[in-house]
Protein backbone atom coordinates (compact mmCIF):
# COMPACT_ATOMS: atom_id res chain seq x y z
CA UNK A 1 0.00 0.00 0.00
CA UNK A 2 1.06 3.67 -0.94
CA UNK A 3 0.19 6.23 1.07
CA UNK A 4 0.30 10.11 0.35
CA UNK A 5 -0.75 12.89 3.15
CA UNK A 6 -1.69 16.51 2.62
CA UNK A 7 -2.52 18.95 5.36
CA UNK A 8 -4.52 21.99 4.12
CA UNK A 9 -5.45 23.85 7.40
CA UNK A 10 -6.46 21.82 9.56
CA UNK A 11 -7.50 19.26 7.49
CA UNK A 12 -5.35 15.95 6.59
CA UNK A 13 -6.15 14.34 3.33
CA UNK A 14 -5.29 10.92 2.98
CA UNK A 15 -4.73 9.09 -0.30
CA UNK A 16 -4.24 5.46 0.24
CA UNK A 17 -3.51 3.39 -3.03
CA UNK A 18 -3.83 -0.44 -3.25
CA UNK A 19 -5.29 -2.67 -0.63
CA UNK A 20 -6.20 -1.65 2.60
CA UNK A 21 -5.72 -5.35 4.41
CA UNK A 22 -4.25 -6.64 7.48
CA UNK A 23 -0.54 -6.53 5.91
CA UNK A 24 -1.00 -2.62 5.40
CA UNK A 25 -2.76 -1.78 8.69
CA UNK A 26 0.06 -1.35 10.93
CA UNK A 27 1.32 0.77 8.67
CA UNK A 28 -1.45 2.62 7.80
CA UNK A 29 -2.44 3.07 11.02
CA UNK A 30 0.98 4.18 12.62
CA UNK A 31 1.68 7.16 10.05
CA UNK A 32 -1.29 8.72 10.68
CA UNK A 33 -0.85 8.63 14.08
CA UNK A 34 2.09 10.21 13.73
CA UNK A 35 1.22 12.79 11.63
CA UNK A 36 -1.93 13.27 14.29
CA UNK A 37 0.84 13.71 17.11
CA UNK A 38 2.79 16.08 14.68
CA UNK A 39 0.44 18.56 13.23
CA UNK A 40 -2.45 20.27 14.17
CA UNK A 41 -4.79 18.16 12.79
CA UNK A 42 -8.66 18.50 13.46
CA UNK A 43 -10.61 16.89 10.26
CA UNK A 44 -9.66 13.84 8.44
CA UNK A 45 -10.69 13.19 4.28
CA UNK A 46 -9.60 9.71 3.05
CA UNK A 47 -9.64 9.65 -0.77
CA UNK A 48 -10.22 6.26 -1.30
CA UNK A 49 -10.46 6.28 -5.32
CA UNK A 50 -6.67 4.19 -5.70
CA UNK A 51 -8.16 1.55 -2.92
CA UNK A 52 -8.70 -1.62 -4.73
CA UNK A 53 -9.59 -4.16 -1.47
CA UNK A 54 -10.72 -3.18 2.08
CA UNK A 55 -11.29 -5.79 4.67
CA UNK A 56 -11.88 -5.00 9.08
CA UNK A 57 -8.53 -4.11 9.65
CA UNK A 58 -8.33 -1.74 7.20
CA UNK A 59 -12.01 -0.45 8.41
CA UNK A 60 -10.48 -1.00 11.87
CA UNK A 61 -7.90 1.95 11.14
CA UNK A 62 -10.44 4.41 9.87
CA UNK A 63 -12.76 3.51 12.66
CA UNK A 64 -9.54 3.65 15.31
CA UNK A 65 -8.71 7.44 13.33
CA UNK A 66 -12.52 8.71 13.71
CA UNK A 67 -12.43 7.90 17.49
CA UNK A 68 -9.56 10.07 17.54
CA UNK A 69 -10.49 13.29 16.07
CA UNK A 70 -14.01 12.96 16.91
CA UNK A 71 -12.75 13.64 20.80
CA UNK A 72 -11.95 16.85 19.32
CA UNK A 73 -15.13 17.49 17.64
CA UNK A 74 -12.77 16.90 13.68
CA UNK A 75 -15.03 15.37 11.18
CA UNK A 76 -13.91 12.68 8.96
CA UNK A 77 -14.61 12.07 5.25
CA UNK A 78 -14.42 9.25 3.08
CA UNK A 79 -13.89 10.40 -0.67
CA UNK A 80 -14.99 8.40 -3.90
CA UNK A 81 -14.79 4.47 -3.06
CA UNK A 82 -15.16 2.27 -5.84
CA UNK A 83 -17.48 0.01 -5.70
CA UNK A 84 -16.53 -2.72 -3.98
CA UNK A 85 -15.15 -1.26 -1.43
CA UNK A 86 -18.20 1.24 -0.96
CA UNK A 87 -20.06 -1.83 -0.31
CA UNK A 88 -18.06 -3.01 2.22
CA UNK A 89 -18.00 0.02 4.02
CA UNK A 90 -21.81 0.49 3.29
CA UNK A 91 -22.31 -3.22 5.18
CA UNK A 92 -19.93 -2.07 8.21
CA UNK A 93 -22.21 0.82 9.31
CA UNK A 94 -19.30 3.33 8.76
CA UNK A 95 -21.71 5.86 6.53
CA UNK A 96 -23.37 6.50 9.57
CA UNK A 97 -20.68 8.62 11.08
CA UNK A 98 -18.46 9.40 8.23
CA UNK A 99 -19.90 11.29 4.90
CA UNK A 100 -19.10 9.87 1.93
CA UNK A 101 -18.50 12.83 -0.56
CA UNK A 102 -17.80 12.43 -4.20
CA UNK A 103 -14.42 14.69 -4.53
CA UNK A 104 -11.94 16.22 -1.98
CA UNK A 105 -12.97 19.52 -2.69
CA UNK A 106 -16.68 18.69 -1.86
CA UNK A 107 -15.17 17.57 1.82
CA UNK A 108 -13.33 20.49 1.75
CA UNK A 109 -16.50 22.64 1.11
CA UNK A 110 -18.53 20.68 3.90
CA UNK A 111 -16.14 21.22 6.05
CA UNK A 112 -16.51 24.90 5.67
CA UNK B 1 -21.39 -34.07 -4.08
CA UNK B 2 -18.64 -34.56 -6.70
CA UNK B 3 -16.02 -32.55 -6.94
CA UNK B 4 -14.78 -31.40 -10.50
CA UNK B 5 -11.88 -29.48 -8.78
CA UNK B 6 -10.09 -29.29 -5.62
CA UNK B 7 -6.84 -27.68 -4.31
CA UNK B 8 -5.55 -27.35 -0.51
CA UNK B 9 -2.93 -24.53 0.81
CA UNK B 10 -0.52 -24.29 3.61
CA UNK B 11 0.96 -21.54 4.25
CA UNK B 12 3.05 -19.60 7.60
CA UNK B 13 0.76 -17.28 9.76
CA UNK B 14 1.66 -13.68 8.19
CA UNK B 15 -0.30 -11.06 7.46
CA UNK B 16 1.77 -10.82 3.78
CA UNK B 17 -0.06 -14.26 3.41
CA UNK B 18 -3.79 -12.87 3.64
CA UNK B 19 -3.52 -11.19 0.01
CA UNK B 20 -1.95 -14.41 -1.76
CA UNK B 21 -4.67 -16.83 0.33
CA UNK B 22 -7.23 -14.56 -0.93
CA UNK B 23 -6.17 -14.06 -4.51
CA UNK B 24 -5.34 -17.29 -4.81
CA UNK B 25 -9.03 -18.40 -3.62
CA UNK B 26 -10.57 -16.27 -6.07
CA UNK B 27 -8.32 -17.80 -8.95
CA UNK B 28 -9.81 -20.73 -7.94
CA UNK B 29 -13.10 -20.18 -7.58
CA UNK B 30 -12.58 -17.80 -11.05
CA UNK B 31 -13.12 -21.77 -12.67
CA UNK B 32 -17.02 -21.59 -12.26
CA UNK B 33 -19.33 -18.62 -13.42
CA UNK B 34 -18.79 -16.31 -10.62
CA UNK B 35 -19.56 -12.35 -10.98
CA UNK B 36 -17.04 -10.45 -10.29
CA UNK B 37 -19.13 -8.93 -7.34
CA UNK B 38 -18.78 -12.62 -6.22
CA UNK B 39 -15.08 -13.18 -6.34
CA UNK B 40 -14.71 -9.94 -4.47
CA UNK B 41 -16.83 -11.17 -1.38
CA UNK B 42 -14.99 -14.11 -1.53
CA UNK B 43 -11.72 -12.30 -1.51
CA UNK B 44 -13.19 -10.23 1.45
CA UNK B 45 -14.31 -13.97 3.48
CA UNK B 46 -10.70 -15.46 3.01
CA UNK B 47 -9.21 -12.42 3.98
CA UNK B 48 -11.40 -11.86 7.25
CA UNK B 49 -10.63 -16.13 8.01
CA UNK B 50 -7.07 -16.28 7.35
CA UNK B 51 -6.98 -12.40 9.18
CA UNK B 52 -8.47 -14.30 12.36
CA UNK B 53 -6.15 -17.48 12.12
CA UNK B 54 -3.52 -14.97 12.18
CA UNK B 55 -4.54 -12.51 15.07
CA UNK B 56 -7.24 -14.22 17.17
CA UNK B 57 -5.67 -17.92 16.26
CA UNK B 58 -1.82 -17.26 16.40
CA UNK B 59 -1.66 -14.01 18.10
CA UNK B 60 0.54 -13.28 15.59
CA UNK B 61 3.04 -15.50 15.84
CA UNK B 62 4.55 -15.85 12.70
CA UNK B 63 6.03 -19.40 12.82
CA UNK B 64 2.33 -21.25 12.49
CA UNK B 65 0.80 -22.64 9.79
CA UNK B 66 -2.76 -21.84 8.37
CA UNK B 67 -4.37 -24.01 5.83
CA UNK B 68 -6.72 -23.98 3.48
CA UNK B 69 -8.86 -26.73 1.56
CA UNK B 70 -11.06 -25.93 -1.83
CA UNK B 71 -13.18 -27.44 -3.58
CA UNK B 72 -15.32 -27.05 -6.87
CA UNK B 73 -18.89 -28.68 -7.39
CA UNK B 74 -20.23 -27.23 -10.87
CA UNK B 75 -22.29 -24.63 -9.46
CA UNK B 76 -20.25 -23.79 -5.73
CA UNK B 77 -17.20 -23.17 -4.12
CA UNK B 78 -16.59 -24.93 -0.83
CA UNK B 79 -14.20 -23.55 1.90
CA UNK B 80 -11.83 -24.67 4.71
CA UNK B 81 -9.61 -22.46 6.57
CA UNK B 82 -7.91 -23.80 9.61
CA UNK B 83 -5.21 -23.09 12.02
CA UNK B 84 -4.10 -24.81 14.89
CA UNK B 85 -4.20 -22.11 17.25
CA UNK B 86 -5.97 -21.00 20.80
CA UNK B 87 -9.38 -21.47 19.31
CA UNK B 88 -12.57 -19.78 20.19
CA UNK B 89 -13.82 -20.09 24.19
CA UNK B 90 -17.56 -19.18 22.99
CA UNK B 91 -18.29 -18.88 19.45
CA UNK B 92 -21.89 -17.48 19.70
CA UNK B 93 -20.58 -14.52 21.82
CA UNK B 94 -17.72 -14.45 18.70
CA UNK B 95 -20.42 -14.57 16.09
CA UNK B 96 -22.11 -11.01 17.54
CA UNK B 97 -21.76 -8.24 15.13
CA UNK B 98 -19.58 -5.84 16.51
CA UNK B 99 -18.07 -7.99 19.54
CA UNK B 100 -14.68 -7.58 19.40
CA UNK B 101 -11.83 -8.40 21.60
CA UNK B 102 -9.33 -5.23 20.12
CA UNK B 103 -10.90 -1.44 19.95
CA UNK B 104 -8.93 -0.84 16.69
CA UNK B 105 -11.04 -3.75 15.04
CA UNK B 106 -14.35 -3.87 14.41
CA UNK B 107 -15.94 -7.43 15.49
CA UNK B 108 -16.74 -7.48 11.57
CA UNK B 109 -14.78 -10.33 10.34
CA UNK B 110 -17.60 -12.87 10.49
CA UNK B 111 -20.37 -10.61 9.78
CA UNK B 112 -18.63 -10.62 6.57
CA UNK B 113 -17.80 -14.00 6.23
CA UNK B 114 -22.14 -14.83 6.79
CA UNK B 115 -23.23 -12.11 4.79
CA UNK B 116 -20.63 -12.79 1.68
CA UNK B 117 -21.14 -16.74 1.55
CA UNK B 118 -24.23 -19.10 1.34
CA UNK B 119 -22.98 -21.38 4.48
CA UNK B 120 -20.86 -20.42 7.26
CA UNK B 121 -20.02 -22.72 10.15
CA UNK B 122 -16.95 -22.36 12.74
CA UNK B 123 -15.87 -25.51 14.46
CA UNK B 124 -13.29 -24.67 17.28
CA UNK B 125 -11.80 -26.46 20.14
CA UNK B 126 -10.21 -24.20 23.14
CA UNK B 127 -6.20 -25.08 22.67
CA UNK B 128 -6.45 -26.63 19.75
CA UNK B 129 -7.85 -24.33 16.77
CA UNK B 130 -10.79 -23.38 14.66
CA UNK B 131 -12.45 -24.42 11.22
CA UNK B 132 -14.47 -21.98 9.17
CA UNK B 133 -16.57 -23.74 6.94
CA UNK B 134 -17.96 -21.91 4.13
CA UNK B 135 -19.81 -21.96 0.64
CA UNK B 136 -20.82 -20.11 -2.45
CA UNK B 137 -22.87 -20.73 -5.46
CA UNK B 138 -22.23 -19.49 -8.43
CA UNK B 139 -25.27 -17.26 -9.76
CA UNK B 140 -26.84 -16.84 -6.10
CA UNK B 141 -26.73 -13.27 -6.45
CA UNK B 142 -25.39 -10.34 -4.08
CA UNK B 143 -25.88 -10.74 -0.02
CA UNK B 144 -28.72 -8.21 1.03
CA UNK B 145 -27.16 -5.18 3.13
CA UNK B 146 -27.84 -5.11 6.54
CA UNK B 147 -25.33 -2.21 7.90
CA UNK B 148 -24.22 -2.83 12.03
CA UNK B 149 -23.93 0.04 14.27
CA UNK B 150 -20.02 0.94 14.65
CA UNK B 151 -20.91 2.70 17.52
CA UNK B 152 -22.51 0.40 19.36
Amino acid sequence: MLLDLELRQETLFIRPQGELDLAAADHFRHTLEQALDKEPVRNLVFNLAGVTFIDSSGLGVLLGRYKRVSKNGGKVMLVSPQPQVRRILELSGLFRIMKELASESDALAKIG
Amino acid sequence: MKYINQMKLEFLSIPANVAFARVTVAAFAAQLDFTLSDLEEIKVAVSEAVGNAIIHGYRKIPDRLIRIQAALTTDSLELRVEDDGRGIKNIKKALEPAFTTDSERLGLGFVFMQSFMDSFRVDSTPGHGTRVIMSKRAGSGTAPLNPVNPEQ
